[in-house]
């Protein structure tokens, strides 16, 4: 049979090289050009973005400085065991003596004091102290240096400059978690009073959650006003969710701070209206109030629009059909239309979670000190106290915190579903 | 939507303390944005009404804070520099968006999902984390504190949304037209320039104006990897609340509120314009 001949023949194409080789070859380049196109904006973010991240995980944890300035006493404490009971030998304060003339002239060891200061208050002014003398000390070292400071002669201050002597340390992830190590090295969580970070964190998971929760009261109805009415007025309405969010955030910031100051609108009102008296204006702002009431109205947009999308795509037959098969407006609501819009308000919650606990700008205007979240504190560290390792190390946390939630927003409604306006 | 007469009270007293309820949240989500407006044409430094403002008293009123706004040099310079920082890194950002979209809308393109959840992620991750990172690492390097560090800042911030519409775009793109323009006999380019392009025009318009926007309004980047020689608007007024908190800040305010609206129309403009192109009858 002829048929049969050709088909066991390889197609080939015009040029005789058989069709499988040649579209597998098309196909080759074709994805080659994807990528291409994709490359120039991968690079740009690695760059850019990835790189400058990557270096604040790297410097959360790096620690060249100290063994880089104490480098001759840095080596030799590595051979002290630090749990014999003893002081380190007279050569690591010999090293020491010249790790502190040396650091001095290069103006570089109170930088160490600094960094270990950190650690325990009083190193700065340890090193200061000793630095000054330390290139007329004279042998023996070990003396000339208790002399100088009794805190030389503590096993303590030795184990600490042992332990951040290494090219890494975890130090700032245990300041960011308020754990110490007790004097004696070991391992604990700080006493109540001490607790700033663990506290903060909370509190912002809790304000979080709460100005979530708020959002998610006021705009579910809206959502549903707005997935019901006849569209040309739900458009109107809709102008009113989409003007504050497309208006700056500092604009919204600062009508806040207009509105709610001591001798703002609101206090003028109700003064003007005899609920309060002039002298009993209510503290609504640079309290943990303001950001609760600022940042529902800044992220409530973010909540309607996921919510407003999911209604959207519910038929109003489905409440009809139940009423009509006996439910009241209650059960209908609760069993029929609810169910219905939970991946909405599961999408709207965790995008609002997520974007709260990340802010910085409107608490840092109108929080106060009560009302402050981690963001505030990683800001601080950056360009106040200079403890960068701090705060990166709280960055670090924050975007782990970040990550896992995108990872839920992720499962439940997927990035790639993302959209605007 | 008129209540039936069927409607028991108890439905009706529902129904309207819902409406209020509605209202009321309206009123919430609004109020703040508008009562700034008359506030910024106080006559005297406060941030809330007089009252020659109540009684409509021309005399509460001026414009001394615009006028504070056009001749004082902190503002203009902040005008000027969000100007260029916004400019420059839209272009890049709508450029380098735009390829990438094309490339990620390829039906054959590998890892599609986790190539696109790298580019968007400057989105994603909290500003202040991405500032932190970006002030270690441009400090080293010597871009913190110049005009270029703060332009590849709100580039990377501002990708992502070109990304994510002109992708949106691309994905109601007929493939067919393509291989038709390519049977007619159309070059590559030719099919590129004259059929994709204004197709996906509107969706690279739009992430262009997300870009410009994002970058326009952007504040805590430009706060730390920017410094006083690159203040842009917002960050003026962030150090304006925070220093000395004049009402020329409310003149600004209210100028921005204008340009959130016309931006706000533009965007619906295009919407309607890619429906129509699209064959979706315009709502």
């Amino acid at each position: 049979m002829n048929t049969s001949a050709t088909y066991s023949e390889i197609v080939k194409t015009a040029d005789g090289i058989p069709l499988k080789v040649s579209l597998a070859k098309a196909q080759r380049k074709s994805k080659i050009r994807g990528m291409l196109l994709v490359l120039p904006l991968f690079a740009f973010i690695l760059l850019t973005f990835f790189v400058p991240i990557f270096d604040m995980l790297f410097r959360s944890i790096e620690n060249q400085l100290v063994p880089e300035i104490m480098q001759n006493s840095s080596k030799l404490l590595v051979n002290w065991d630090d749990q014999s009971g003893e002081l380190p030998p007279e050569e690591v304060f010999a090293a020491a003596k010249l790790d502190f003339e040396k650091g001095h002239a290069e103006r570089t060891i109170l930088r160490v004091g600094r960094r270990l200061n950190y650690e325990v208050p009083g190193f700065a002014s340890l090193f200061r102290k000793t630095a000054r003398r330390a290139k007329d000390f004279e042998p023996p070292f070990t003396e000339a240096f208790i002399e100088r400071d009794k805190r030389w002669g503590e096993i303590d201050t030795w184990k600490l400059i042992k332990r951040e002597s290494g090219a890494f340390t975890i130090s700032y992830y245990f300041a960011a978690l308020d754990l110490s190590y007790a004097p004696d090295g070991s391992i604990g969580i700080k006493g109540e009073t001490q607790r700033i970070y663990l506290k903060l964190f909370w509190r912002t998971l809790a304000l979080s959650g709460l100005i979530t929760f708020l959002c998610l009261i006021l705009a579910y109805p809206i959502a549903h006003l707005l997935s019901t009415l006849p569209l040309r007025i739900s458009n109107l309405l809709m102008i009113m969710v989409l003007l504050p969010f497309w208006t700056s955030l500092l604009v919204r910031t600062t009508s806040w701070i207009a509105l709610l100051q001591q001798e703002g609108v609101i206090n003028d009102l109700l003064v003007g209206l005899g609920l309060i008296t002039d002298d009993g204006r209510l503290a609504m702002i640079h309290n943990a109030a303001g950001t609760i009431i600022a940042m529902t109205h800044i992220l409530l947009p973010f909540m309607v629009l996921p919510l407003y999308s999911i209604m959207k795509t519910i038929p109003p037959s489905y409440m009809r059909a139940a009423k009509n098969l006996g439910a009241t407006p209650m059960v209908a609501f609760i069993r029929v239309y609810f169910p219905n819009t939970v991946s909405g308000i599961g999408a709207g919650c965790i995008l609002v979670f997520i974007i709260s606990i990340g802010y910085y700008i409107t608490p840092a205007l109108v929080g106060g000190t009560d009302g402050t979240l981690i963001s505030n504190f990683i800001a601080y560290h950056m360009s106040v106290s200079l403890n960068w390792g701090l705060a990166a190390a709280l960055g670090v946390i924050l975007l782990v915190i970040v990550l896992m939630l995108y990872y839920l927003y992720d499962r439940v409604v997927g990035i790639d579903k993302m959209k605007f306006a | 939507m008129a209540l039936p007469a069927y409607t028991s009270p108890g439905e009706r007293v529902w129904f309207y303390t819902y409406r209020i309820f509605c209202g009321l949240v309206f009123f919430f989500l609004i109020a703040p944005i508008i009562v700034i407006i008359p506030l910024s044409f106080n006559a005297v430094p406060f941030f809330s009404f007089t009252e020659e403002m109540l009684t409509f008293d021309p005399a509460g009123y001026s414009l001394r804070w615009y006028n504070d706004f056009f001749t004082n040099s902190n503002w203009q310079g902040a005008v000027r520099n969000s100007v260029i920082i916004a400019f420059f890194s839209t272009i890049i950002a709508t450029f380098l968006g735009t390829v990438a979209a094309l490339g990620l809308s390829r039906s054959d393109m590998p890892f599609k999902s986790t190539i696109m959840g790298l580019l968007i992620s400057p989105m994603i991750v909290p500003l202040i984390i991405s500032a932190a990172g970006m002030y270690f690492f441009y400090s080293q390097v010597g871009l913190q504190g110049t005009f270029l560090g703060v332009i590849l800042a709100h580039t990377a911030l501002g990708t992502p949304f070109v990304v994510i519409t002109v992708t949106a775009t691309l994905s109601g793109f007929d493939q067919v037209l393509v291989r038709s323009a390519a049977s007619l006999g159309a070059n590559p380019t030719t099919t590129f320039f004259r059929i994709i392009v204004p197709l996906i025009l509107p969706g690279v318009i739009s992430g262009a104006l997300f870009a410009f926007i994002t970058s326009f309004d952007e504040v805590v980047v430009v706060l730390f990897v920017g410094s006083y020689e690159q203040r842009t608007i917002p960050w003026q007024m962030f150090s304006g609340i925070r220093e000395q908190i004049s009402p020329t800040i409310l003149a600004v305010a209210t100028m921005l509120v204008c340009v959130s609206i016309a931006l706000l129309t533009v965007l619906e403009l295009l919407r309607r314009r890619s429906e129509r192109l699209r064959g979706m009858t315009p709502q």
